[in-house]
């Protein structure tokens, strides 16, 4: 967040020095003023409509007077969740989309949501549902949700920014050189070097955003799984529900872009979040699924090995 | 002498740090402890209300049933009696379980009777209900074991002393029966 209003910051002043260093007077630095407050207003709102947004981006719906059987389980098993993580019951949503997924929006325990597809309800047993759930919680209870969703936000902001600014640039782009023509001569190759490098961030900035959001995404995910893992004492229902998620593969066409690091699976599908290595891992925004699922297994056996249960009547087997 | 006085400020930061941290653990020991007992009542107070709605359909049943809304009322005298009596709740908790499962097991005999509206979703409120509490004891007593384990640790070890820091015991069976593979008689009878 920080980040975020000190990078548009340093956009707006840069584009004052550059105007003082072309006009070679002083003018009172309203760009970078404006520009710092726009951003701040743009990262206060992000963060205040941000669930909202990517709710109804989604077109769910909330359940809150369970009427049939599935929506009185997922309701209940949501709230043993809950107690097992130690939060507040989340308010759930639930997204008419027949392909398997989940996510988690909101700011904090005290006002967090989660949502499920209706594919997802259909394919997972209780247990499953369980493990997806716990999975969700534990984002909620590592405030992930709080940092995704606001950059899921912001993300659509800063392009919006990009294109107005754009525009402005293509009108004013003669404002620059318009007094103190002679002096703009001495200062001629900086200010060129400086108006290329400001130019150039603006169209990093976009880039930024997303890099940001997806920097720590994979780490993060193997930790909610842990935590889903720790809040059931049942990995192996996380890597069944997992299986099953994966081999339903379909994209999910509700969940759009912005929001695909919040899901539990990636929602669109992409190959690169298959692969290892420092570029998937900076780029993806999950961990690839093989992976997951046999870390939840090993976990799974090493509580087998301790309980000292036999291997062949297992999940393993 | 500058050098000296930060050291001081540092450590004085920790300890306060320290503290906050134990007391913060040991409400919330005391938190989830009495989540459990939130959960027991929901479950006392759900049973007569979930019995009534299958009564009907499971008339055939009713010495099951009726050992549920015993084993419930008991448990509510029990739990009435008071904080001295912590062995005589769980044992009457307990006994009130192990009711509800054999309730359940007898429901699984009859496949048409799942079908019922009502009777299906009791089995859902009854696990769920079971769930709660069971996931309220693991949330207890992962809350205790972060505790003690904060208290024992070295550096906090210093100041659990000030910050009345107590050991506090992680809810376990007591009764041995309780660890047995539980018998399940299907025989008509």
């Amino acid at each position: 967040m920080i980040g975020f209003v000190l990078f548009f910051a340093w956009l707006g002043f840069g584009g004052d020095y550059i105007w003082a260093l072309s006009n070679n007077h002083h003018p009172f630095p309203w760009l970078g003023i404006v520009l710092t407050a726009a951003a701040i207003v743009t990262a206060w709102y992000a963060y205040k409509t941000g669930p909202e947004k990517v709710l109804w981006a989604t077109g769910a719906h909330e359940l809150i007077d369970p009427q049939t059987d599935a929506e009185r389980q997922v309701a209940n098993v949501v709230d043993e969740m809950a107690i097992a993580a130690g939060v507040p019951r989340p308010r759930i949503w639930i997204v008419p989309d027949p392909d398997p997924n989940a996510f988690a929006t909101g700011h904090d325990p005290r006002d967090s949501h989660i949502a499920v597809t209706e594919g997802l309800l259909k394919i997972c047993n209780r247990d499953e549902l369980q493990a997806v759930i716990g999975h969700e919680l534990g984002h909620v209870k590592n405030l992930d949700v709080r940092l995704m969703t606001t950059l899921a936000a912001l993300v659509g902001a800063v392009l919006l920014v990009r294109d107005g600014m754009g525009r402005m640039m293509g009108r004013g782009g003669r404002l620059p050189g318009r007094s103190g023509g002679r002096r703009a001569k001495d200062a001629g190759p900086l200010l060129a070097i400086l108006l290329a490098l400001w130019v150039i961030s603006w169209i990093i900035a976009p880039l930024v955003t997303q890099l940001l959001a997806m920097a720590v995404s994979r780490r993060r995910e193997y930790l909610a799984d842990a935590m889903s893992a720790q809040f059931t004492r049942n990995p192996l229902a996380l890597a069944s529900a997992l299986e099953k998620i994966e081999s339903a593969a379909a994209p999910t066409e509700s969940i759009k872009r912005g929001a695909a690091h919040l899901c539990i699976c990636d929602p669109l599908g992409r190959r690169l979040t298959n692969r290892e290595g420092w570029l998937a891992d900076t780029f993806a925004t999950h961990p690839p699924m093989g992976m997951r699922i046999s870390r939840l297994k090993g976990m799974g056996y090493a509580q087998l090995k301790k309980e000292g249960g036999s291997f062949t009547n297992s999940a393993l087997a | 002498m500058w050098v000296l006085l930060v050291l001081v400020v540092i450590v004085g930061l920790w300890i306060v740090s320290a503290y906050n941290g134990l007391v913060s653990l040991k409400n919330q020991t005391a938190n989830a402890f009495k989540q459990i007992d939130v959960q027991l009542k929901r479950r006392h107070d759900l049973i007569p209300n979930l019995v009534n709605a299958v009564k009907g359909a499971m008339d055939f049943e009713r010495s099951t049933l009726e050992a549920v809304i015993q084993a419930r009322n008991q448990a509510v005298k029990v739990n009435a009696s008071g904080p001295e009596g912590i062995k005589q709740i769980s044992q009457a908790e307990n006994a009130l379980s192990g009711a509800l499962s054999r309730l359940l097991v007898t429901v699984e005999r009859y496949p048409d009777l799942k079908a019922t509206g009502n009777v299906g979703q009791l089995q859902e409120e009854l696990t769920s209900t079971e769930n709660r509490i069971a996931f309220a004891r693991q949330l207890y007593n992962d809350t205790a074991t972060q505790y003690n384990t904060k208290q024992q640790q070295f550096p906090t070890t210093l100041v659990a002393g000030l910050a009345h820091a107590e050991r506090t015991d992680l809810w376990e069976i007591e009764d041995q029966a309780e660890r047995a593979v539980p018998q399940v008689d299907l025989s008509r009878r």
